[in-house]
C-alpha cells in the first residue's frame, strides 16, 4: 500500500518532469517574444535579465561554495575577467558591424578566461583550507580589481564603454538554462559525487580513493568560468563596467544569495537570486535604508536557518531518480518491475 | 639618511594603526575560531565616534579617545551577544556570512545616517619637530607611543592576569575550559570588547592622521590589517603586532618607489606568497588535522 502511494507520487514527478523542455521551450520562445511584445515594460525585462545573471553566479558560486564546502569570496574576480575580456573583444577584436554575431563567441572567451585564471588560482590555494581558502579568494579579488586599475589601455580605474547592448533576454535564458543545466549534471555525476564528499569529509574521501585534488580543482574552474560567462553577459547589460563593479561588495551580493537560497542546492541558488534581486528593487524607494535592512535580514536568516530556504534540499526536478518509465514497462514475464520491488 | 628615518617614522605610524585593528581580529578568531569580518567597521565607528565626540561634545583628545574605546567596545560586545552567539554551534560559515552581513549594515547605517565625508576637527596641537629635513609631527609620536603602550598593556594582560589566562584557556580547549570554571561567555563578551576597543582607539588615531573620514573606510583598512593578523599567524597577538609592522612597513616602501595604485597589489600579493610559502603565518604554528 505504502509503495503504491510513493509510486503514483514519483511518476507524478516523472510526468511533471517531462513537461521539462516543452517549458525550456516555451520559456525560449518567450523571451523572444517578450521584447517584442508589449507586455512588460523594459524596466522589468532589466530586472529579469539581472536575474538570469545572478542565477548563474550564485549557482556558479554554490558549487564551491555549498556543495564543495570550501569558502571562496573572490566571485566578482572572475566575473570581472570575464567582464573585460568580452568586452575587449566585442569592442576592439571582432569587426564592429558584426559584434552580435560574435557576441556569444567573446561571452564563451570571457569565461575561459576566467577559467584559466580560475586554474592558476586553484593550484595554489587549495594547498590551504577553509579559512585560508577564503583570504586567497579574496586577496585574489583585490589584485584583479588592483592590476585592472593599473592597465591603462582598457580605462584603468575610469571603465571601460563602448559595449553595444548585446545582451539580451534570449541571451540571458540560454546561457542561464546552459550553465544550470552544466552544473545540476555535473553536481549528479561521478565528479559530483567527488564534490559533495569533500564537503562531507574530505579525509574520508581521500581514503576512499577519490582524488580530491583533481575534483577541487575541476570544481574551482567550472565555478570560475561561469562567473567569466555572467561578467561577459553583465558588461554587456549595463555597458559600462569599472573595476569598482567587481569589487568586494559585488563578491558579498553573490554571497548573499547563494546563502540565501541556500547551500548545495541548485533550485536555491535560483530561489536567492531571484529573491535577493527582486526584493532590492521593490525596495528602491526606501533609497540607502534599504541596504541597511538587506543585511538585517541576512543576519536574521543566518540565526535561525543557517542553510538558508533551500539548505541541502533540492526541487525534485533537478534530482536524477529511478528511471520511472523503465519501471513501468512489463518484462518479458508479464510483470513489472515495481511488482518485483513489492516483492 | 633623513629620508630612511623619515619612512621608518611613516611605516611605524601606520604599521602600529594596522597592528591595533589586526589584534582584533587575532584575539576573536583565537577564541571563537571565527573570522570577524565586522572588525573593519568597528573601526570606522571609532573614527566616527572621535568626529562626534569632537564636533558636537568639543572634548579633548583624551575623552575622545576614552569614548571612541568604550563606545565601540560596547558595540562589539551587543553584536557578539545578538549576532555571534546564536551562531556558536551553526556551522562556521554562517558566522563568517553574519560578520559580514554586520559590517555592510553598520557601513549603511553609518551612511544613512551621514551622507557625506566628515572631517576631524584636530585634538592634538599641530607641533612639528625639524632636524634638518626630518621632521615629524606630535600627533606621529603620539600614535606611535599610545599604539604600544595598548599592546604593551594588552600583552600583559593576556600573559599576567586571570583575564587572559582564561582566554588562553579557551583558546586551547573550548570543551574543557568550562568544566575548570571559567565563565566562558563572560570571557568571549571580554575578549570582544578589548578587541574592538583597541580596533576603535585604532579608527579614532586613524582619523586624526588622515582626517577625512567616510563610512567604507573601514573596509580597506580592516582586509588589511587582515592581512597583518594572518600573515602573522592568525591567532597570535604577538604575531599580530608584528604583522601590522610588516605590512606598514612594506606599503611606505611601495609608495616609495612605485606608483600608489601598485600599493594594495603589492600587500595583497605579500600575502598570497606568504600563504603559499608558509601557511600558518610567521608566529603560527601549524597543526596536524585529527581524525
Amino acid at each position: 500500500m505504502e509503495l503504491k502511494k510513493i509510486h503514483s507520487h514519483l511518476a507524478g514527478i516523472a510526468a511533471s518532469r517531462r513537461m521539462l523542455p516543452v517549458l525550456l521551450v516555451g520559456g525560449f520562445f518567450l523571451s523572444l517574444a517578450l521584447p517584442r511584445l508589449d507586455w512588460v515594460d523594459s524596466y522589468v525585462q532589466l530586472i529579469i535579465m539581472y536575474i538570469g545573471i545572478n542565477v548563474i553566479l550564485s549557482a556558479s558560486l554554490n558549487l564551491v561554495n555549498g556543495y564543495m564546502g570550501e569558502f571562496s569570496v573572490g566571485h566578482a574576480g572572475f566575473m570581472a575577467i570575464g567582464a573585460y575580456t568580452a568586452s575587449v573583444l566585442t569592442v576592439s577584436v571582432f569587426p564592429p558591424g558584426a559584434a552580435g554575431l560574435f557576441f556569444p563567441l567573446a561571452v564563451a572567451a570571457g569565461g575561459a578566461a576566467a577559467g584559466a585564471v580560475g586554474l592558476v588560482v586553484a593550484f595554489p590555494s587549495f594547498k590551504t583550507r577553509g579559512d585560508y581558502l577564503a583570504i586567497v579568494t579574496l586577496a585574489f579579488g583585490m589584485i584583479v580589481k588592483s592590476i585592472i586599475e593599473n592597465i591603462e589601455w582598457v580605462g584603468g580605474p575610469r571603465g571601460f564603454i563602448g559595449m553595444e547592448k548585446l545582451t539580451t533576454l534570449p541571451w540571458v535564458f540560454v546561457w542561464t538554462v546552459f550553465s544550470l543545466w552544466v552544473i545540476r549534471n555535473l553536481v549528479y555525476s561521478r565528479y559530483g559525487r567527488g564534490i559533495l564528499s569533500i564537503r562531507e569529509d574530505e579525509i574520508a574521501s581521500d581514503l576512499m580513493g577519490v582524488n580530491t585534488r583533481e575534483i577541487k580543482v575541476i570544481a574551482f574552474v567550472i565555478s570560475s568560468f561561469f562567473a567569466g560567462i555572467a561578467g561577459g553577459l553583465f558588461a554587456h547589460l549595463l555597458q559600462f563596467i569599472n573595476p569598482r563593479c567587481f569589487d568586494i561588495l559585488k563578491s558579498t551580493d553573490i554571497l548573499i544569495m547563494v546563502y540565501l537560497g541556500g547551500i548545495g542546492s541548485i533550485g536555491g541558488s535560483i530561489l536567492g537570486a531571484g529573491i535577493y534581486t527582486v526584493l532590492l528593487e521593490v525596495l528602491r524607494p526606501m533609497g540607502i535604508w534599504r541596504m541597511v535592512i538587506m543585511p538585517l535580514m541576512l543576519v536574521l536568516l543566518m540565526i535561525y536557518r543557517p542553510y538558508g530556504i533551500m539548505g541541502l534540499r533540492e526541487f525534485r526536478w533537478f534530482v536524477p531518480g529511478v528511471d520511472l518509465e523503465g519501471l513501468h514497462r512489463p518484462d518479458k514475464k508479464g510483470k513489472s518491475k515495481t511488482d518485483a520491488l513489492a516483492g | 639618511m633623513f629620508y630612511i628615518i623619515q619612512q621608518t617614522l611613516n611605516a611605524l605610524q601606520l604599521g602600529s594603526i594596522y597592528a591595533l585593528i589586526a589584534l582584533g581580529y587575532t584575539m576573536v578568531y583565537g577564541i571563537l575560531t571565527m573570522i570577524n569580518f565586522a572588525h573593519g567597521d568597528l573601526f570606522m565607528v571609532g573614527a566616527f565616534l572621535c568626529f562626534v565626540a569632537a564636533t558636537f561634545f568639543h572634548m579633548s583628545f583624551i575623552p575622545a579617545l576614552l569614548l571612541s574605546i568604550l563606545g565601540t567596545a560596547l558595540l562589539g560586545v551587543v553584536i557578539e551577544k545578538f549576532a555571534y552567539k546564536p551562531l556558536r554551534q551553526a556551522p562556521r560559515v554562517s558566522a563568517i556570512i553574519t560578520a559580514l552581513g554586520v559590517g555592510i549594515f553598520l557601513e549603511n547605517f553609518t551612511l544613512a545616517l551621514n551622507p557625506y565625508p566628515r572631517f576631524i576637527p584636530p585634538l592634538v596641537c599641530n607641533l612639528t619637530w625639524t632636524f634638518g629635513e626630518l621632521s615629524f609631527s606630535l600627533l606621529q609620536v603620539m600614535i606611535i607611543t599610545l599604539s604600544v603602550i595598548l599592546m604593551l598593556l594588552l600583552d600583559f594582560t593576556v600573559r599576567r592576569t586571570m583575564v587572559g589566562m582564561a582566554m588562553r584557556a579557551i583558546s586551547w580547549d573550548k570543551s574543557v575550559a568550562p568544566l575548570m570554571g571559567i565563565p566562558v561567555n563572560r570571557i568571549i563578551s571580554a575578549t570582544f570588547a578589548i578587541g574592538t576597543g583597541l580596533g576603535g582607539a585604532a579608527g579614532m588615531m586613524y582619523g586624526l592622521a588622515y582626517p577625512v573620514i567616510d563610512p567604507y573606510m573601514g573596509i580597506m583598512v580592516g582586509w588589511k590589517a587582515f592581512i597583518s593578523a594572518v600573515v602573522g599567524g592568525i591567532g597570535n597577538i604577538r604575531g599580530a603586532m608584528i604583522g601590522g609592522f610588516i605590512l606598514g612597513a612594506v606599503e611606505i616602501l611601495v609608495a616609495a618607489f612605485f606608483p600608489s595604485t601598485y600599493r594594495d597589489f603589492v600587500a595583497f600579493a605579500l600575502l598570497l606568497v606568504l600563504l603559499i610559502f608558509r601557511p600558518h603565518g610567521i608566529l603560527g604554528k601549524p597543526h596536524a588535522q585529527k581524525v
